[in-house]
């Protein structure tokens, strides 16, 4: 036991020697927290909206100007071809084409119905349908009110309507800042533990000091967890400095046990490090464990409903999140901060994260070898 | 510390050992042994296979197959019960460079077991042995490579190992300095530490007891250097040297 305190005291004294640790330990969380809290957003604001209008009626008028009303849209007015049109959408000038056609009030008069085109830049489905889904929903609340206009006062009652009145739970607001601070907070202690301990061993590979340190009797478990501790340290202290930054920049409900989420981010640090280090247990070179550990944090992150729910991926891509880290951390910590989670309400979470740790964390006691 | 099986003969005893890396073998069917308190030199070329050898021993590497017996203790099974009763200094300096000199005698010594008390006295009796008082607080990066070997030297002697393993330890540094590194290990070597080298200068295989020449994985010749050189019929290492170099062509 004594030994881990004296390796702890070696890597200690080296991190805070090495003078490109203290800016990666402080502007780090605050570059995450600021810039990438912000900007990965999947709110759709300002969908820049075309409005090509070849009737100039009243009827498209009003209704060009109801788009125009909504913060939804920037819109723009011209007259233009179809082909002018087409290259607008090519040119990535525009989001949505809305054309009226001539003719359009009068048939909306004569026949009771008209038509009127709308193309949209479909590259990203998701936000196309959601914008297309909102110009519905203007031309349909305009559409009843012209049909109670044309129509006069209904004849009949109309008939009965379920009123749905949503009460959003947890985040009232819909506020997407909410949503994303506690993921980016995951990232940050990833990178943090899971780069800065797996480096520093394969490090001392590539500089030989490993080799006298095989040579003496120290026990395997105890370089390990040498390699850890310090990192573990410093993960918390930027998870700390991550929601002060949170907190006070957009204001982060925090309704959970501060505990709670403690006692989660350590065993995930385990786990996450654990992994490092078996990956540097069999690399020889910082750069492989750079590629690897890559190649691993991406498909963790992108799988780990950080930007896009899991629900909505593939059965067998849930699956697959049964072995994310990252996965159980983004949701654990999103239930403590917005829902108030405890640990018994997520004991299954805490028992896989502890199991999961375990065994990592032996793969690479045993893949660590003091042999050359 | 110091569990050494008793009434051993030999400390260091090999019998056919051997060492592939795949299809090559380093270290091939290497027999001899080395007596307790006797300076044993390991002479060879570049890529003879005397770093492979003295790994093996040092527990660093496992052998492909033969014997293998340091201080009593098993090459296969009990390498960590040979770690301590070996000291190691590497060919490429390996203390850490970004830790102070007493730092990193404080960690050895912290995992060797070493007490504090102990720690304190030794390290302070060291530093003036080796005229490194002032350098106590400085970054070992910082020292010349002379005073870096001496200090890799004494960290691999700190926990009084029955067997120090020195792989090249002279090397890169003027012949001045590595006279006064060998003032060293005869000190050393008188109190009774037996002490394991590798080289390829041959004025520092002079110095040795007895000495294995080694080519190509195996031992050519072992014997003390005045009787190698009768043998040969010659007056230096370098000429035995040159001698077995040439009888093999």
């Amino acid at each position: 036991m004594r030994t881990i305190l004296y390796l702890l005291q070696k890597e200690f004294i080296q991190v805070f020697r090495n003078k490109s640790m203290l800016p990666i330990i402080f502007i780090m969380p605050l570059v995450q927290m600021l810039v990438l809290v912000f900007a990965a957003t999947m709110e759709l604001k300002k969908v820049d909206i075309t409005v090509v209008d070849f009737d100039l009626s009243e009827t498209s008028t009003r209704l060009t100007a109801k788009f125009e009303a909504s913060s939804f849209f920037h819109l723009t007015r011209a007259q233009l071809s179809p082909t002018e049109t087409d290259q607008l959408l090519l040119k990535g000038k525009a989001n949505l084409v809305v054309t009226f056609p001539h003719g359009f009030e009068q048939d909306l008069k004569r026949n009771d119905q008209a038509s009127l085109q709308v193309m949209v830049d479909a590259i990203n489905g998701s936000a196309a349908e959601l914008s297309n889904a909102y110009l519905q929903t203007v031309i349909a609340s305009y559409n009843q009110k012209i049909r109670a206009q044309m129509l006069g006062v209904p004849k009949f009652t109309p008939p009965e309507q379920v009123n749905v009145i949503p009460a959003y739970w947890y985040n009232p607001e819909l506020n997407f800042k909410f949503y994303m601070a506690p993921g980016v907070l995951v990232i940050l202690v990833t990178i943090i533990g899971l780069f800065l301990s797996s480096l520093n061993l394969v490090r001392e590979k590539e500089m030989g000091t490993i080799e006298q340190l095989n040579v003496t009797p120290i026990k395997k478990y105890h370089f390990i967890i040498g390699k850890m501790m310090p990192f573990l340290i410093i993960a918390l202290l930027d998870l700390t400095f991550g929601l002060l930054v949170a907190k006070v920049v957009f204001g982060l409900p925090f309704r959970g046990n501060i505990l709670t989420l403690y006692v989660f981010t350590s065993l995930y640090l385990f786990l996450i490090m654990s992994i490092g280090l078996f990956v540097s247990a069999i690399s020889e070179t910082q750069q492989q464990v750079l590629f690897v550990s890559f190649f691993f944090l991406i498909v963790f992150i992108i799988m780990s409903g950080l930007f896009t729910p899991v629900e909505s991926m593939p059965v067998w891509a849930q699956r697959m999140d049964l072995i994310n880290p990252i996965y159980y951390l983004i949701r654990i910590i999103r239930n403590v901060v917005l829902k108030g989670s405890g640990l018994l309400d997520m004991t299954s979470e805490l028992l896989r994260l502890c199991g999961y740790g375990l065994l990592m964390f032996s793969l690479a006691v045993w893949r660590y070898r003091k042999t050359v | 510390m110091k569990e050494i099986k008793s009434d051993i003969g030999p400390i260091i005893q090999v019998k056919d050992l051997v060492k592939k890396f795949g299809s090559f073998v380093a270290v091939d069917h290497l027999t001899f042994e080395v007596n307790k308190g006797e300076i044993f030199g390991f002479l060879g070329a570049n890529g003879a296979g005397k770093t492979t050898a003295i790994r093996m021993l040092c527990g660093l590497l496992e052998p492909t197959s033969g014997a293998l017996q340091v201080a009593g203790f098993d090459g296969y099974h009990e390498r960590e019960a040979i770690k301590r009763n070996i000291g190691y200094m590497s060919q490429k300096f390996s203390l850490y460079e970004d830790l102070t000199v007493y730092e990193n005698f404080r960690l050895y010594a912290g995992i060797y077991g070493i007490p504090r008390k102990e720690r304190i006295r030794k390290t302070d009796e060291l530093l003036l042995k080796l005229k490194l008082e002032e350098s106590r607080d400085k970054l070992v990066g910082g020292l010349p490579l002379g005073w870096k070997q001496k200090l890799a030297f004494s960290l691999a002697l700190f926990h009084n190992p029955a067997v120090v393993f020195l792989d090249e330890p002279s090397g890169g540094v003027d012949p001045l300095t590595r006279r006064t590194f060998w003032d060293l290990i005869y000190e050393v070597a008188h109190q009774g530490v037996t002490i394991f080298v590798t080289t390829h200068y041959m004025d520092e295989a002079e110095y040795c007891n007895r000495v294995a020449i080694m080519s190509e994985g195996k031992i050519v010749a072992l014997d003390t250097p005045a009787a190698l050189k009768s043998y040969y019929k010659t007056d230096s290492m370098d000429g035995v040297f040159l001698k077995i170099a040439r009888n093999k062509e």
